[in-house]
């Protein structure tokens, strides 16, 4: 073990940082979930990123990345949120399609979408629940069909996050009659293409940010499908790894979030319970033990390993972090808590609405627990 | 910056878990309760034998220089046993203390020589009766005393693997051995603490397991109900996050600044709410047969308990925090930061 940062690592911090200094928009732009500007807008921030070369760091530069290690894209991440620059819009795409396009992709396949991808050229979103198929993901029942070379699409896809606007998704689909988990197949089809009609829903924050997907014979061609044909359970779930282990959540923003609440109770703490001071604290240790969790894992990796069922127990972590810091930020507002617009820099009440969502998504927190019983404990099904 | 561990640490571990696995069993606690003894001359024997005991102390003494991570991991495994033998105050803490202090000392030529701690913090002190040498903490001094030299009275503890002692003594009866670095011995008192939470909080849930997997209600075994795994789940989650914690305290325990001692009061917090975390739900899923002396999971729960407030309470641990969140700057950038390094 060595915590230290080598000199190239700590020049590298240096050089993102003072990118950053000079690219990251002064204004707060408008949420990429509220409206075709905001979207459009942080499209744009990606657009500038990507002229950095900063897309997505730990790729390889044939396609779109710099080809940095996990470290490195941490202390990205690190600098990412320390100058409070805007999220990523593409998320769903550099974090959790991209990582599973680099595992199963073809070299095609990988050529045609990870560049555009890591320049928001193309905006993904995933389409994998459906009205009937939710913590049950097996239950999917919209098909895909091959005539030639092309698949006919067909189902009802919900709660896809950015879907209301973005360009692609990417969709879990099975052979007609096909049972639970076995023929399914993971493709990728254009929202804006015949066939495709998506509704937004409105979330508890008032975004209309994700939507339903209905799919009546779309026709996609055949290179679209990740991996072999009847492999897509497989794929989803390595994508499930890298969205609960590691990519999704980077600790900076747990971090950052931890501090400004430090520095939230040191402006407030005369008004308030001395008793929220544990709070405070614990926040940061939250934050800090989710970071050396992934450090830990991010080592792990390099030296080889592959995430594996303890990716549920980090899920569970920074959900229930997240939760907490917020309700400590609103105990230290008090009565001014409920109050529009925000007093001070941070959003501590959408972040709050926002933190409750994170025990849901990305595979419920119940569903972890069982995960985590059955595949880490060995307990029976 | 690497967090992984190397061959030869790994290989250390493996060594204590088979020895501490062989010779420190459920059978063993049984018997040692059965006679009311938390001493077993033949264990420390095999522990004195494989070199344990010499673990951090320098070369220079005859010891193997190794480091305070070493023996983390090594009391990682003592806590998985409940281990009653006092290891890690003794070669974590009372020696390497001792070492700095009197080199020439002649209990450091020998590797079985038990040296018992009592500093300002705690009531009591472990295994003073059988100890070669008790270090004493006073206004920021160390006195060296041998058991025959102060006034020692048994402490009655909930965890039967445990031997507490109150102590009297004089100074006209101790040797003086000048101000010392009594942070450090609670720094690493602490580590070793919650290293050995990471041991307590895996057996408990381990057990837990394995009860759970036999243990038949309404036709299916209890283990395959979503209640009684979410239990284990939550118990396993705060292992996971603890476990960086303590190896990152371990690691930059030298460093002996503020940054450092907070982490080490982290990882002591946070590995023993696991332990206790973990015990109670262990305790939960065995219903009454948990409530029970039959089962071996109060053993753990003792053991946490006992752990959780020597050497500093989790209120003095977070207080430790606090100057250190209060005190400097703190953000995604400061998670290796040193003091006086501001990046």
């Amino acid at each position: 073990m060595n915590l230290t940062y080598t000199p190239e690592q700590n020049a590298f911090r240096a050089e993102v940082r003072s990118w950053l200094a000079a690219h990251v928009p002064k204004g707060k732009l408008e949420h990429f979930d509220a409206s075709r500007e905001g979207f459009e807008a942080h499209r744009a921030w990606e657009a500038t990123l990507k002229s950095g070369d900063w897309g997505m760091v730990t790729w390889p530069r044939e396609y779109g990345g710099r080809g940095l290690d996990l470290i490195q894209w941490l202390i990205f991440e690190d600098e990412y949120y320390r100058a409070g620059a805007p999220g990523r819009v593409n998320q769903n795409g550099i974090f959790l399609l991209g990582p599973t396009l680099m595992e199963f992709g073809t070299h095609e396949q990988k050529q045609r979408f990870l560049p555009p991808m890591a320049s928001g050229e193309e905006i993904w979103a995933q389409a994998w629940s459906e009205p009937q198929a939710g913590s049950d993901l097996a239950g999917v029942r919209a098909t895909a069909v091959l005539e030639g070379d092309e698949y006919v699409l067909n189902g009802h896809k919900i709660w896809s996050s950015r879907a209301a606007f973005a360009d692609w998704a990417f969709g879990l689909f099975r052979a007609p009659g096909s049972e639970r988990h076995k023929d399914m197949s993971l493709i990728f089809f254009r929202l804006d293409q015949e066939g495709v009609t998506r509704n937004p829903i409105r979330k508890i924050n008032g975004h209309a940010g994700f939507a339903e997907i209905f799919l009546d014979n779309v026709r996609v061609p055949a290179f679209n499908r990740l991996g072999d044909e009847g492999q897509g359970w497989h794929i989803c779930m390595a994508t499930a790894g890298f969205e609960r282990g590691l990519m999704l959540r980077s600790p900076a923003r747990f971090q950052e979030a931890a501090a400004a609440l430090a520095a939230l109770w040191q402006s407030r703490k005369d008004q308030c319970d001395p008793g929220l001071e544990a709070e405070v604290v614990r926040a940061h240790m939250n934050a800090e033990a989710y970071a050396l969790n992934i450090y830990q894992t991010a080592s792990r990796l390099i030296a080889g390993a592959k995430i594996g069922a303890e990716a549920s127990t980090n899920k569970i972590f920074w959900s229930e972090m997240d939760i907490h810091l917020h309700e400590t930020a609103l105990a230290i507002l008090g009565a001014d808590a409920e109050l529009l617009p925000p007093t001070g820099e941070h959003e501590w009440l959408d972040d709050y609405i926002f933190s409750l969502a994170g025990p849901i998504y990305a595979g419920s927190n119940e569903i972890q627990r069982n995960i985590i019983a059955e595949r880490m404990l060995g307990l029976p099904r | 910056m690497d967090f992984t561990l190397t061959d030869e640490q790994l290989m250390f571990a493996e060594t204590a878990r088979t020895l501490l696995g062989d010779t420190c069993t459920p059978d063993h606690w049984h018997k040692m309760m059965e006679q009311g003894t938390a001493f077993d001359a033949a264990r420390w024997g095999q522990i004195v034998e494989n070199g344990f005991t010499l673990l951090m102390l320098p070369e220079a003494v005859g010891g193997m220089g190794l480091a305070e991570l070493d023996l983390a991991l090594i009391a990682i495994e003592a806590g998985y046993v409940a281990l009653p033998e006092p290891l890690l105050e003794s070669a974590g803490v009372g020696a390497p203390m001792l070492a700095g202090l009197a080199p020439d000392h002649p209990a450091l030529g020998d590797p079985s020589a038990i040296i018992a701690v009592a500093p300002a913090i705690n009531p009591v002190v472990a295994n003073a009766d059988i100890a070669t040498a008790i270090l004493i903490e006073k206004n920021g001094r160390a006195f060296l005393a041998t058991p025959d030299q102060v006034a020692l009275t048994p402490a009655e503890t909930i965890d039967p693997l445990r031997r507490l002692f109150r102590i009297e003594w004089d100074e006209t009866n101790a040797h003086d051995l000048g101000p010392a670095d009594w942070g450090m011995a609670l720094d690493r008192a602490a580590l070793f603490a919650a290293a050995q939470g990471l041991g307590l909080s895996q057996r408990s849930v381990d057990l837990a397991v394995a009860y759970a997997k036999d243990r038949m209600q309404f036709g299916k075994p209890i283990g395959s109900y979503q209640a009684a795994k979410h239990h284990l789940a939550s118990a396993q989650t705060a292992i996971e996050f603890a476990r960086p914690v303590v190896m990152a305290a371990a690691a930059g325990i030298g460093h002996a600044d503020v940054h450092s001692r907070a982490r080490v009061s982290h990882a002591k917090i946070v590995a023993l709410e696991a332990a206790e975390k973990a015990a109670r739900a262990s305790i939960q899923v065995h219903g009454a047969m948990g409530y029970s002396w039959e089962v071996d999971v109060h053993l753990f729960l003792k053991r946490t308990l006992a752990l959780k407030a020597a050497w500093g309470t989790p209120t003095f641990h977070r207080n430790r925090i606090a100057t250190r969140v209060f005190s400097q700057p703190v953000g995604a950038d400061q998670t290796f930061a040193r003091e006086n390094e501001h990046a």
